[in-house]
C-alpha cells in the first residue's frame, strides 16, 4: 500500500465525513486555514496512506450503507431515465448578461464534467434565434427545389425509407469563445467553450436526395437550407460540401433529435459552424448564386482590421481546450492528476495534441483517446503531478492537414480584436498555490 | 429471412459505390412526390441579391413609420436605434458612405455595427423581415408591409427621401446607394474545408517563449458574476467547483453542499412570463423597452381594480401610460396565464 506510485488511486474520506457539523459551519463561514489544518490532520503524516486516518479505517467501508441493506427501486420507476441526483450540478447554463431575451440566447454545455467524446443529448448546447419549437413530425415536410429536374416533397415517413448513415461529428457555434476575443470575460470552460457538442447523427446523405430530384450539376453551384420555425433560418452551403458528407438528419445518439436540436429534421454540415446546420429543416434549394442571408451578412461575418468584412466563412478551424482541471475549479490535493480535454478540427482528424503546464514555454504530447474520428471531438489526456506551485495549463491541437492551433496573439495579429467568430486560440488556465484555477490570457 | 443478407449486401455495395463515383448510382424510385406549383410558391420565399424571388408590391416611408411604431418599435426603438433587446438596426452611416459604398465606421476603433452600416445588399433586409419578423409573430406582415418597413429603415439612414416609395423597380436604385455595398470580401480559406488558413502557427516544443506574462484576467468583483461555481462542477472528485461566494484563497476550496431550493410559485410564473416573451421587453426591476415589473407593482399598489384592468391590457396591448412605445397585443395568451402573470407582477414579480 505505502509504495503506491505518488498516491495514485488512494482513498480519503470526504471532508464532511471527518468534520463535525460545527467545523463544517466554520468552513462555510470562510475559515479556509482551519480547513487546511483539519485536512492535514485527517491525512495523517506524510508517507502514510491517506485512507488510514488517525482512526485507522474508512467508515464508508466499515459502516453498512443504505443502498446495501435495503430493497432498491423497481424497473420502470423512471420511464425516461435521468442522471443521478448527485450529478445535478452539470446542466446547461446561460451566461448572465449575454442576451436580453431567452429566445435569442445560448445555453452552454458543461464540458468541465463530461467524459469521452459524446455529449449527452440533454446537455447539447442550445442556440436559438427565435426560440425553439416542438414540430409535429406528421405535419413536417422537406421540399427540394431550384436547379433540379423534379422539385419534390418528402414526408418524414418518406425520409425513413431511404438508407441512412450514422456518423459522429462535433457541432460548434461560430461564436464559441467569442466573448474572449478582446479579453478574458467569463470564468469557466462551460462559458468559454461550451457552445460545443458532439453526437452520433443519423440521416440520409443530402446527395442522395439531390440526385433523387435530378440535380442539374451543370448549373448548380450552391445549396441553400431553410428551417420551418419562426426564424426560418437560411444559409448558403458550397455544392461540393453538400455532395460530400452533408446529412439530412433525424437521429441523434440513437434516438430522434431533441426539439432544441431541430426535431424532427436538421442539416448536419460536418466541420461547418453551427448556424449552417439548419434546424427544423423544411426546404433545400439548389442555386447558382449565393443568398447573402442575414446570418451570412450581418452576423457570422468577420470584421477585419481594415474595415472590410469577410463573408462566407463556415469552416471551424482546429481547436482544443483542457476541460479538467479548468477555470473556476479547485484541485483538492497535490500529487498525481490527469489533465484531460477535447480537440477538434473542421478540416479533418486530429493528428496530435500538445499540453504545456508552464504557459507555452515547453510542451509535451498528450495521448489521444481510442476514437480519433473525422470532424469529431477527440479526447486527450496527460498525466501530471501537481507540486502545489503555480502553473499555466494550455493545450494545442494539430490536425491532419498540419494546421497548428494558434495563440490568441497570433490570431489578433492577422484578424484584429473586433472579431466575433473564429476564435480558436489556445486557452490558458492559471493554477494557483491554493489549487484554484482561473481563466487568464497570455500576452 | 433468407433475403435480408442479400439486401444488406446490395446496400453495402451501393454505398461503396457512392464513395467512389461522382453520382451515387442508387435509384430510390418512388419515394416522395413532385411538389406542386402552389406548394413551391408558398414556401420558396427567399430573395437573392439579384432580387430573384422578390414579389411585386410597394410601400412608402410614411406607411413604414406607422407600421414600425405599431409592430417593430417595442423591440427596436422608434428609430431602429435601440440596443436594449437586439443590436441596433440604424446608425453609423454617413453621406459619404453612400457614395463610396464602404461604411467608414467599420474601419474605426469602435465601429458602429448596425444592420444598415453592415449590409451590402438591400435584399438581405427584405428577405429577413419577410421571413422572420415581427419576432413574436413571424410571417404576419403582408408583402406591402415588408416593403414599407424596409423603406422606413432606409429613410432613417438617409438612403432614400421621406417621400420615397419602395417597390420591385426602385429597390434596384436603392442597391446602388447601399452604404456598405463594397465592404464585403471573400476568403476561400474558411469557405472550403480544403482552404488554407490566414493564421499560421508552428508547434514549437522546447524553450518556446521566454516569459508567459498574463495580459488579461477576471477582476475580483466578477468572481461570483456567473453564480457560485461550486454548484457548476461535479460535487465529488479530485477537482471540484470553487466556492465563489467567498474571496479567492479564503475557503473557496472547501467542498460545499447547498440544498436545492424548492421551486416556488413565483419562480414558476416567472418562467411562464419568460416563455410568453414578457421578459423580452420588461425587466423584473428595470426598464427595458417597457417598464420594470416592480415599477408596475408600485404604481398600482392598493388599486383593487388593477388585476382585471391589467389582464385586459396585457391581452389587448396599450400605450401612453409608461411612454410612447406601445406594447403589442398578446392575443395568444390564455386567460389563466394572463391572470397568473398579472398576479405575479402585482405581487412584486419575485424571481424565486
Amino acid at each position: 500500500m505505502t509504495d503506491r506510485v505518488d498516491g495514485l488511486g488512494r482513498i480519503r474520506p470526504a471532508p464532511e465525513s471527518f468534520l463535525t457539523q460545527s467545523q463544517i459551519a466554520e468552513v462555510s463561514a470562510g475559515r479556509r486555514d482551519f480547513l487546511r489544518k483539519a485536512m492535514l490532520a485527517a491525512s495523517a503524516s506524510a508517507g502514510a496512506p491517506a485512507a488510514i486516518a488517525a482512526a485507522g479505517s474508512d467508515p464508508a467501508i466499515l459502516d453498512k450503507q443504505p443502498w446495501g441493506t435495503t430493497l432498491g427501486k423497481p424497473v420502470a420507476s423512471d420511464l425516461y431515465g435521468m442522471p443521478s441526483k448527485y450529478e445535478s450540478n452539470l446542466v446547461r447554463r446561460e451566461s448572465p448578461g449575454l442576451a436580453s431575451v431567452g429566445g435569442a440566447s445560448v445555453a452552454f454545455t458543461p464540458l468541465q464534467g463530461l467524459f469521452g467524446i459524446i455529449t449527452p443529448s440533454g446537455l447539447h448546447f442550445e442556440r436559438h434565434h427565435q426560440g425553439w419549437q416542438d414540430v409535429n413530425p406528421s405535419k413536417h415536410r422537406l421540399m427540394i427545389n431550384g436547379l433540379v429536374k423534379t422539385p419534390k416533397v418528402y414526408t418524414m415517413d418518406d425520409l425513413l425509407r431511404f438508407p441512412s448513415v450514422s456518423r459522429i461529428h462535433f457541432l460548434e457555434c461560430g461564436a464559441n469563445s467569442a466573448m474572449e476575443w478582446a479579453n478574458t470575460a467569463v470564468p469557466t470552460v462551460q462559458y468559454t467553450h461550451g457552445m460545443l457538442s458532439c453526437s452520433e447523427w443519423t440521416g440520409v446523405p443530402l446527395r442522395l436526395l439531390l440526385e433523387d430530384c435530378g440535380i442539374d450539376l451543370k448549373k448548380a453551384k450552391y445549396v441553400y437550407g431553410e428551417g420551418a420555425d419562426g426564424s426560418h433560418q437560411n444559409r448558403t452551403i458550397p455544392l461540393e460540401w453538400a455532395l460530400d458528407d452533408v446529412l439530412v438528419a433525424y437521429g441523434q445518439n440513437g434516438e430522434m433529435l431533441r426539439p432544441q436540436q431541430g426535431y424532427p429534421l436538421r442539416l448536419v454540415v460536418p466541420g461547418g459552424q453551427g448556424v449552417s446546420w439548419i434546424k427544423y429543416l423544411r426546404r433545400i434549394e439548389v442555386g447558382d448564386q449565393r443568398w447573402n442571408t442575414k446570418d451570412e451578412t450581418l452576423h457570422y461575418a468577420d470584421l477585419m482590421p481594415d474595415g472590410t468584412t469577410r463573408q462566407y466563412t463556415p469552416v471551424q478551424e482546429a481547436k482544443s481546450v483542457i476541460t479538467s482541471p479548468s477555470g473556476g475549479q479547485v484541485i483538492l490535493d497535490k500529487g498525481q492528476h490527469t489533465i484531460t480535454g477535447l480537440a477538434w478540427s473542421g478540416r479533418g482528424k486530429i493528428k496530435r495534441v500538445d499540453v504545456s503546464v508552464d504557459g507555452g514555454r515547453n510542451w509535451q504530447t498528450a495521448s489521444l483517446g481510442s476514437l480519433v474520428l473525422d470532424k469529431a471531438l477527440t479526447r486527450f489526456q496527460l498525466p501530471w503531478k501537481w507540486d502545489g506551485g503555480p502553473a499555466l495549463l494550455q493545450s494545442r491541437a494539430i490536425d491532419e492537414t498540419g494546421y497548428v492551433q494558434p495563440q490568441m496573439r497570433q490570431l489578433r495579429e492577422v484578424r484584429g480584436t473586433r472579431m466575433v467568430y473564429h476564435n480558436n486560440a489556445i486557452q490558458t488556465w492559471k493554477v494557483t498555490e491554493t489549487g484554484e484555477v482561473f481563466n487568464v490570457q497570455i500576452a | 429471412m433468407s433475403r435480408s443478407p442479400d439486401r444488406a449486401m446490395r446496400l453495402a455495395f451501393a454505398f461503396a459505390f457512392a464513395a467512389l463515383l461522382p453520382m451515387s448510382g442508387i435509384a430510390m424510385d418512388g419515394i416522395g412526390r413532385a411538389a406542386t406549383p402552389d406548394e413551391i410558391k408558398a414556401w420558396d420565399i427567399d430573395v437573392r441579391p439579384d432580387f430573384t424571388g422578390l414579389p411585386a408590391g410597394s410601400g412608402t416611408v410614411a406607411e413604414g413609420e406607422v407600421l414600425w411604431e405599431a409592430k417593430c418599435a417595442s423591440c427596436h426603438g422608434s428609430f431602429g436605434e435601440s440596443n436594449s433587446v437586439f443590436a441596433p438596426l440604424v446608425g453609423g452611416v454617413s453621406k459619404k458612405d453612400l457614395e463610396t459604398g464602404r461604411s467608414a465606421t467599420l474601419a474605426s476603433d469602435s465601429p458602429t455595427r448596425t444592420a444598415l452600416s453592415m449590409s451590402p445588399t438591400v435584399s438581405t433586409l427584405w428577405d429577413y423581415i419577410n421571413r422572420a419578423m415581427p419576432w413574436n409573430a413571424p410571417q404576419s406582415l403582408s408583402t406591402n408591409e415588408v416593403y414599407a418597413a424596409v423603406a422606413y429603415l432606409l429613410n432613417l439612414s438617409d438612403i432614400v427621401p421621406a417621400d420615397f416609395t419602395l417597390d420591385q423597380n426602385s429597390i434596384r436604385e436603392v442597391q446602388k446607394r447601399m452604404p456598405n455595398r463594397n465592404g464585403m470580401v471573400e476568403f476561400s480559406g474558411l469557405w472550403n474545408r480544403k482552404g488554407k488558413s490566414d493564421v499560421i502557427a508552428v508547434a514549437c516544443m522546447k524553450d518556446c517563449a521566454k516569459t508567459a506574462a498574463i495580459s488579461s484576467f477576471l477582476p475580483d468583483f466578477a468572481r461570483n458574476a456567473h453564480g457560485n461555481l461550486a454548484l457548476q462542477s461535479r460535487e465529488w472528485g479530485p477537482v471540484r467547483g470553487a466556492n465563489t461566494e467567498v474571496a479567492a484563497g479564503t475557503g473557496a476550496t472547501a467542498p460545499i453542499k447547498i440544498a436545492a431550493k424548492a421551486v416556488s410559485a413565483a419562480a414558476t410564473t416567472k418562467k411562464l412570463a419568460d416563455g410568453k416573451g414578457c421578459l423580452a421587453c420588461h425587466g423584473l426591476a428595470n426598464k427595458v423597452v417597457g417598464p420594470g415589473f416592480t415599477d408596475v407593482a408600485g404604481k398600482y399598489k392598493g388599486d383593487a381594480a388593477a388585476q382585471k384592468k391589467l389582464e385586459v391590457k396585457v391581452k389587448a396591448g396599450g400605450a401612453g401610460v409608461w411612454g410612447d412605445i406601445p406594447m403589442p397585443p398578446q392575443a395568444g395568451l390564455s386567460d389563466a396565464d394572463a391572470t397568473a402573470i398579472v398576479q405575479w407582477i402585482l405581487n412584486g414579480a419575485a424571481a424565486e
